[in-house]
């Protein structure tokens, strides 16, 4: 039999309904796959018996015909949701023995849809990074590496990278991921999978641990778009415990798809095109364009004129609501304590803090507290917030002449890991192409364009209207039929 | 604006994140650094833009008057570094 | 506003104390503010706390409709501005009773805009507090210190329960007014129903700012001292922390803005040097929340559900039932009285005049309840027997004495007066007949009495009415009785 982790989350449920393979066969396949991958140290923790059980239930919802939209579908789950009586870290140390007695929203729809859990997936700490070298529990270390006969250990991406590492070198049909500013695309991009995020308000916020409330948003990671239409129509629906939810139906996007794109308008936004940009990565952009008309889309130039704004701008938004968000961790309810001798109340907290979160979480905890301390709000949050509605602006204006955009997803491919890890701003624009439609709470997806000429991957990102995740879907569609990615990593480990 | 060590030193009490002499240092020009980039903000002429307050078009629901959680002392604290008759213990503060 | 006469006599003159409030005031409701964890009083520690009020990770708040309709409805009682674009934003601070990091309040956009209270000091003039703002927030959890020597135990029962905190402008200038002004929004509150107004259990609780400065000049620096939690104490903690600062700027010293303390106990505030740390709150709007947009149809059934309120009702008792000043005052200061009282007048209709129904209410209900030590809503005679027995008096079959005895029997077997009466025979006479007979034989009695009278001491009248009264056990009609008296003694 060939082997079940070649397959994906909708050829799983095909082959378990039809009885091709039972899910216990599925999940026991897929629990040894990630045992042996464990220097790809993609998982903080790996949960065979959640996974077993959820198959061993599919089986038996098979023989009494209620099978559910992902019965026998093991998936991954980024250490970013809280599941309950599983350790959930956010990969940091301060959560590093927290079991939550909860469970997310998002990963609670997931297992009502018959779906079971392989583990939690490794990230950046509290979702902080974009190549996964924050990590309380080690660097992921991505599947890929480059034709050059090297082994230089490469990035995943991030902050998402323990979930696109372990789609990439199938570990996991599909896996869960956290987009806050590019968290699932730029990972997806580099390792060649498939991300989307929706709408803000599309998936509950509910039992995620928090980057940055008014921008983190669950998506779906798969290894093609029908994958990630399935798994993200799952995660997503109104949840009366988030106040920023969207009380909307959730659209059957995977029978809505269709690579026809005939009377779509695809933009081009102009101030994407930077200057120091890869002549592979222009050359794939422009590739993905006549890919699109192609499939019937006329391609029309746009302008996004505060494009440059974005990411300054999120680096300022989402420190300041991290800043806030993390204030909860102080060693007195849950989490790590450090308690030194003599210590009153405040030293513990400043002791706790100092020894539980990493550099980065620091830092963007510093940059959020300065942003916001007295005599700084206006010039600094008030401003961002306010070029965050221009940006928004800037989208809308363009809607008037295009349904979707088309960019590159990253501005570069998979780098080694430690190579940009001294200087954060270099590190932050990774995200440069990923962050603008965050910002405006835009549905965006990557998808694969092919492999540069050191045979790495390369994405190429749609963004859409408001709630428009289907034409997103669809113009993917249409650009992984003409793509035809069809290259993975080998197993090296 | 640029920080000193002085500036890292208040704001990393405001955070409660002890810093060593070594690392605020440290941080001095990292944080620059980056405040120096994101200034670049102030360019944009942003008078009469009214900032952002809802991501997605979406106004706030309110709940009902009801009671439906709470009770749950165990999980409250199951999660505690230190948990004595039912509180959360800390070090002893005096007000 | 009028100014106030209170000053504080200094060694090198007088000084006028500036005073302003800022109430907390617990609103009224089955579930906290953000999540669906009880609010009642007393529970055992961390059994009312969600997952929310714990601040576990990925919680989310969200909002109790009832909360803020209870603010808008206590925003309109003191015809404050509402605003139907509001916002919630995040105050950043560390403290162990605080699970979030961050208090949910509101700075920027508060709920509630300008408004005003009347008050009448015991002492000085009426005046009008101005009200700055009402926003809406959470409680913090509670912290005790007692109960292990090294550790301090953090209870979040409180944790996200709903406040309004009801900020006024600097515009009290002794500690009557502002003692006037906490009793009158604590009656409000009540009327509204949106507060207890339970100051024992920490309902209500004042952050009193209090400077000091030469009359007609500059305000001073301020002090605020937190959490005071009686009207007395209030008043206690301004006369101090006044005398205080009033001694420090005396001696040459400066005011330091700080936040101080109330210990009841030695009736002083002191600095709480848990607070000292430089206040930098950075607030910034709650990103887990959108703002709140009110609509009309939610106004209108605000304002809709608004009862009558103490000062309207005062004037009402006034103007129209024709109740004195006094009586008015008295009977609408508590919304348990005038509901107690309006509840009287229904049961009277026609057969008693409102103002005799307050004189029974304010002299012989309030001094029996005062006796036996209830409070009105459990006082042992209910409105509508208060309404017979006034009315057996207004139909001339009881006269104020027998009311009088017919009350306290009533007050201890709860019978109604009816039965009492006719159990009893305490039905007053006004049969001359027996009357006449009666003061025949007291006349003859007396007849020393009755010839010094008839030589011109007439002050010995009133002899003659009680000898009566007490020969017929006090149930002779008293005019009956006078009239008959005067012509018996020609
Ligand atoms: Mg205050
Ligand atoms: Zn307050």
């Amino acid at each position: 039999m060939a082997a079940l982790t070649d397959l994906g989350i909708a050829a799983i449920r095909d082959g378990v309904r039809d009885g091709a393979f039972t899910a216990r066969e599925v999940a026991e396949q897929f629990v040894a796959r990630v045992a042996a991958a464990r220097p790809l140290n993609a998982f903080i923790t790996e949960t065979p018996e959640h996974a077993l059980a959820a198959a061993d239930a599919a089986d038996k919802a098979r023989a009494a015909g209620t099978l559910a939209p992902l019965s026998g579908v093991p998936i991954g789950m980024k250490d970013l949701f809280c599941t309950a009586g599983v350790r959930s870290t956010a990969a940091s140390a301060m959560l590093g023995d927290f079991v939550p007695p909860y469970e997310s929203t998002v990963s609670e729809k997931l297992w009502a849809a018959g779906a079971g859990m392989l583990g939690k997936l490794n990230l950046d700490q509290f979702a902080m990074g974009s190549s996964n070298e924050t990590s309380a529990f080690g660097n992921v270390v991505s599947p890929w590496r480059r034709n050059d006969g090297g082994n230089a250990a490469l990035t995943p991406g991030g902050s998402s990278g323990g979930s696109a590492a372990a789609v990439a070198a199938r570990l996991c049909p599909a896996a869960t991921g956290t987009d806050t500013g590019g968290s699932i695309r730029q990972p997806a991009a580099f390792t060649g999978i498939s991300g989307i995020k929706p709408t803000y308000g599309r998936c509950s916020r509910w039992g995620i641990v928090a980057f940055a409330s008014s921008l983190d948003q669950a998506g779906a990671m798969a290894r093609d778009v029908r994958d990630c239409a399935l798994m993200l129509q799952a995660m997503s629906g109104f949840d009366p415990k988030d106040a920023t939810s969207l009380d909307l139906p959730v659209p059957d996007w995977e029978a809505g798809l269709s690579a026809d794109l005939r009377g779509k308008r695809v933009g081009i936004p102009r101030e994407y095109r930077v200057d120091d940009m890869p002549a592979e990565i222009d050359a794939l952009w422009r590739q993905g364009a006549a890919w699109l008309k192609d499939a019937g889309a006329e391609v029309v130039e746009v302008s996004l004129p505060h494009t440059r704004y974005a990411l300054p701008a999120y680096y300022i938004v989402a420190p300041a609501e991290a800043s806030s968000n993390l204030a909860r961790y102080d060693g007195v309810r849950y989490g790590l304590r450090d308690l030194p001798e003599g210590a009153g109340l405040q030293d513990m907290y400043a002791a706790t803090r100092a020894a539980g979160f990493g550099a980065e979480v620091k830092r963007r905890i510093l940059i959020g507290t300065y942003v916001l301390s007295a005599g700084f709000y206006d010039a600094y949050y008030t401003q961002a917030q306010k070029i965050r509605a221009l940006i928004a602006r800037d989208f809308e204006q363009a809607w008037a002449s295009c349904d979707l955009l088309l960019t590159p997803t990253a501005p570069s491919a998979a780098f080694a890991l430690g190579e940009r890890s001294a200087d954060p701003i270099a590190m932050y624009l990774n995200d440069v192409f990923t962050v603008p439609s965050s910002l405006a709470g835009l549905p965006a997806m990557s998808v694969p364009g092919g492999l540069d000429g050191q045979g790495l991957p390369l994405g190429l990102q749609l963004i859409g209207r408001p709630l428009d995740e289907q034409t997103v879907l669809n113009a993917g569609l249409a650009i992984e039929a003409r793509a035809g990615f069809g290259e993975r990593p080998s197993d090296w480990w | 604006m640029s920080v000193d060590t002085a500036t890292v030193r208040r704001i990393a009490g405001l955070a409660r994140i002890a810093v060593s002499d070594a690392e605020a240092e440290a941080m001095v020009p990292e944080l620059n650094n980056i405040l120096g980039w994101i200034e670049q903000l102030g360019e944009v002429d942003t008078s009469g833009v009214t900032p952002m307050t809802a991501v997605i078009a979406n106004t706030l629901r309110l709940r009902d008057d009801v009671v439906t959680d709470g009770d749950v002392r165990d999980a409250v604290l199951a999660n505690a570094p230190q948990a004595e008759h039912g509180f959360f213990a800390v070090p002893k503060v005096i007000e | 506003m009028t100014t106030s006469s209170y000053r504080i006599q200094g060694a090198t003159g007088e000084w006028e104390v500036v005073i302003g409030l800022e109430v907390h005031a617990q609103i009224t409701s089955n579930a906290k503010l953000f999540s669906g964890a009880a609010t009642a009083f007393g529970a055992e520690p961390n059994t009312q706390v969600s997952l929310v009020d714990a601040a576990m990770p990925g919680m989310l708040p969200v909002p109790n409709r009832e909360c803020i309709r209870q603010a808008v409805r206590t925003g309109m009682a003191i015809e404050a501005e509402i605003n139907r674009w509001s916002r919630f934003d995040r105050k950043n601070y560390f403290y162990a009773d605080l699970p979030q990091g961050y208090q949910i309040s509101q700075l920027y956009h508060p709920l509630v805009g300008e408004g005003s209270i009347a008050i009448e000091p015991a002492e000085g003039e009426e005046k009008v507090v101005g009200i700055e703002r009402i926003h809406v927030e959470q409680d913090a959890g509670k912290l005790m210190h007692d109960q292990h020597p090294t550790r301090s135990y953090v209870d979040l029962n409180r944790s996200g329960v709903a406040l309004m905190e009801i900020v006024s402008r600097p515009d009290m200038r002794s500690p009557a007014e502002a003692g006037a002004y906490v009793r009158k929004l604590r009656s409000i509150l009540r009327y509204v129903g949106s507060c207890d107004g339970n100051m024992e259990e920490g309902s209500m609780r004042a952050d009193v700012n209090v400077s000091v400065r030469r009359p007609g000049e500059e305000f001073g620096t301020r002090t605020e001292t937190k959490n005071v939690n009686s009207v007395r104490f209030v008043m206690a903690a301004i006369e101090h922390e006044a005398r205080r600062q009033v001694d420090v700027l005396e001696s040459g010293g400066r005011i330091v803005q700080e936040t101080r303390l109330f210990d009841p106990d030695r009736g002083e505030t002191r600095s709480m040097r848990s607070k000292e740390d430089a206040h930098d709150y950075r607030y910034f709007p709650d990103p887990d929340l959108l703002p709140l947009e009110l609509d009309e149809a939610f106004i209108a059934e605000c304002r809709a559900s608004l009862p009558e309120l103490p000062d309207t009702k005062r004037a009402r008792y006034r103007d129209v039932l024709g109740i004195t000043a006094y009586n008015a005052a008295v009977l609408t200061a508590e919304v348990e009285t005038a509901r107690w009282f309006e509840r009287l007048l229904a049961a009277c209709g026609d057969r008693v005049t409102p103002k005799a129904a307050s004189n029974w209410v304010i002299s012989d209900l309030f001094g029996a309840l005062h006796r036996i030590g209830k409070d009105i809503d459990a006082s042992p005679v209910g409105p509508e027997q208060g309404a017979e027995l006034l009315a057996l008096v207004a139909d001339g079959t009881l006269s104020g004495t027998l009311a009088k005895q017919v009350f306290e029997i009533m007050l201890e077997t709860g019978d109604d007066p009816a039965k009492i009466v006719a159990e009893r025979g305490m039905k007053q006479t006004s049969d001359t007949g027996a009357i006449d007979a009666v003061i025949a034989d007291v006349l003859t009695a007396n007849a020393d009495k009755v010839a010094q009278y008839r030589d011109g001491k007439e002050a010995l009248f009133g002899f003659f009415v009680g000898q009566t009264m007490k020969a017929m056990a006090g149930k002779a009609n008293p005019q009956v009785v006078n009239a008959q008296l005067k012509k018996a003694l020609g």
